[in-house]
């Protein structure tokens, strides 16, 4: 009998998951390259801390961010400009062809990267403690991990949003993904307080789930230094709350119109090498 | 050797097509402004957030050298180990350049060159910034422009080869989202002391520090642009080098490294062909 509804969304996020399991067992250079090497990364933001002699909640602040950085490259790469890959490769149109959505597809995507993803930002966290002596407070650990679970819905409901834009692109798709990455460190505070920049810049800085998830989980995981928060906790969560629905909701209905526009368009299959 | 010169010419030729034909030439300036000038604003405003002093210090000016010059580090990295992975499965070309007429080594230095070609103008932009807006303590009639070219010359062939070395690795990888290019240039990142001293560095570490070329290579970009004597004095570790020693160690090492990359990439190429990788598509 023929999969429908809930169950087909649900097989077809497993079958695009699958490959990225099996991918990630099958070469595994990555748990070098994709941990060693981003930890040694993070470790840098981390020394030029002490060699100005920042005080030591800085360095946790740094590590938080390190940590996160592997959500957002899991976002940017492997879903929003996975699809115009897809698209080159010649896998888009078939996507479009079988039955499944196209959001199962991407979440299918996410869900197959978070072995590596995870495992990147535990590694860092991991690191961060043994090596640096990161000491991370540990009241509040069902509110961290509501701020979490808030923050990678709003993240992944924007990645999804963006995949929709990127049906469209060609090779911009890929530099705009790359063009997104160090902007995205600045203005959602990846290695300083978001506090320190002009409160335009955050406000603006809010719409990506990171600025805010990342202050609540900072503010959570160091509650003596008052400096790191821009808004308290529960706004914050409230606020990523707020932007999961609206994400997830528009992305449902970007993903739809634009899969449209590019049949219309004959976008789905073109190679603009 | 002429079909090596043809090989390297046509690369940089097509990586620069690849690099800057996707948009308008205003909105590749763009690109190429906004993503160096944010990445340097992150050390800027992590700065300003702790010393809460102005820019125009030596040590700030010799971390913002560090970081600018850093760019090529990155971009020929990623340059060169990317391209096999864009010809291998995005463009599915790699298995052509092995059955034509083709120096394959030569042809990733081409492509290592075009992502010079574009790094140039992120480091111009980025030097600029610094000069004009941040007011970095750096007297452009009081650089020593000889020892930076050589300097310059002699870091950019040792990227060139360390590219070739990972291109070499990659040859035998698969493609995640992740490029192998940047996760070397950003643990190397913390080795070279690219944004601090080297002195900073727990004493394990140093010892690696001290045998990689982009640490001598950065430590010779910083005293011709800064002044020997004020480098000197942010990095004890490194004042007990002259200037001319500096460019020997990094001109010996990166011999060294060239001669090494050559066998190095012919055995990993006879890897990669020896288990049907060339042609190899991985879209996990």
């Amino acid at each position: 009998m023929m999969a429908r509804g809930a169950e087909l969304f649900l097989r077809t996020m497993i079958a695009r998951a699958y490959p990225r399991v099996i991918g990630a067992s099958r070469e595994r250079s990555w748990l070098f390259f994709e941990t060693v090497m981003p930890l040694l990364s993070t470790a840098a933001y981390v020394f030029f801390y002490r060699a100005i002699n920042a005080p030591e909640d800085y360095i946790g602040l740094v590590v938080v961010g390190g940590a996160m950085t592997a959500y957002w490259l899991n976002v940017l790469w492997s879903m929003s400009s996975q699809l115009y890959w897809d698209k080159d490769a010649g896998n888009l149109a078939l996507y479009i062809a079988a039955p499944g959505s196209l959001m199962a597809i991407l979440l299918g995507m996410a869900a197959g990267g978070l072995i590596m993803t995870t495992t990147r930002a535990a590694i860092i966290i991991l690191g961060g403690w043994l090596l640096f002596g990161v000491e991370f407070s540990l009241d509040s650990w069902a509110l961290l991990i509501v701020a979490f679970a808030i923050t990678m819905a709003a993240l992944y409901g924007m990645g999804m949003l963006f995949a929709s834009l990127f049906l469209l692109f060609g090779r911009e798709a890929w530099h705009m993904s790359n063009l997104l990455q160090e902007p995205i460190y600045l203005f959602s505070g990846f290695y300083f307080p978001v506090s320190a920049l002009p409160l335009w810049i955050v406000a603006a800085a809010s719409l990506i789930p990171l600025t805010l998830g990342l202050d609540a989980m900072r503010q959570l995981l160091f509650p003596g230094n008052p400096t790191f928060g821009f808004l308290s906790v529960r706004i914050e969560i409230a606020a990523l709350l707020a932007l999961a629905v609206l994400f997830i909701a528009f992305s449902r209905f970007a993903l739809a119109h634009m899969e449209r526009l590019a049949m219309r368009e004959g976008r789905l299959t073109e190679r603009r090498r | 050797m002429h079909q090596a010169a043809r090989s390297f010419r046509v690369a940089t030729w097509l990586g620069w097509q690849i690099e800057s034909n996707w948009a308008d030439p205003f909105l590749f300036l763009i690109y190429s402004i906004v993503k160096p000038v944010t990445s340097v604003m992150i050390l800027v405003v992590m700065y300003w957030v702790i010393a809460q002093t102005d820019t125009s210090s030596d040590y700030f000016a010799y971390m913002y050298v560090g970081n600018t010059a850093y760019i090529y580090v990155g971009s020929i990295l990623v340059g060169v180990s990317w391209a096999i992975i864009d010809d291998r499965e995005h463009y599915q070309t790699l298995k052509y350049i092995y059955i034509s007429p083709i120096r394959i080594y030569f042809y990733l230095l081409g492509r290592g060159m075009a992502r010079f070609l574009t790094g140039t103008l992120s480091v111009v932009v980025t030097m600029a910034f610094g000069l004009v807006v941040l007011n970095l303590s750096i007297q452009l009639a009081e650089v020593n422009w000889l020892y930076f070219v050589a300097s310059m010359a002699i870091g950019l062939a040792s990227m060139a080869v360390m590219g070739l070395l990972l291109g070499a690795a990659t040859l035998q990888m698969a493609r995640h989202y992740w490029s192998v290019g940047e996760s070397v240039a950003g643990a190397l990142y913390l080795l070279c002391g690219a944004i601090f001293p080297v002195d900073s560095l727990p004493d394990w570490l140093q010892p690696v520090s001290m045998v990689l070329p982009l640490t001598y290579w950065l430590e010779s970009l910083r005293r011709s642009l800064l002044g020997s004597e004020a480098s000197m004095e942010i990095s004890p570790s490194l004042a007990r080098f002259s200037d001319g020693q500096l460019l020997l160690i990094l001109l010996g090492s990166t011999l060294i490294m060239a001669v090494g990359s050559v066998y190095f990439f012919r055995w990993s190429e006879h890897q990669a062909r020896e288990k049907g990788l060339i042609d190899m598509t991985t879209h996990y």
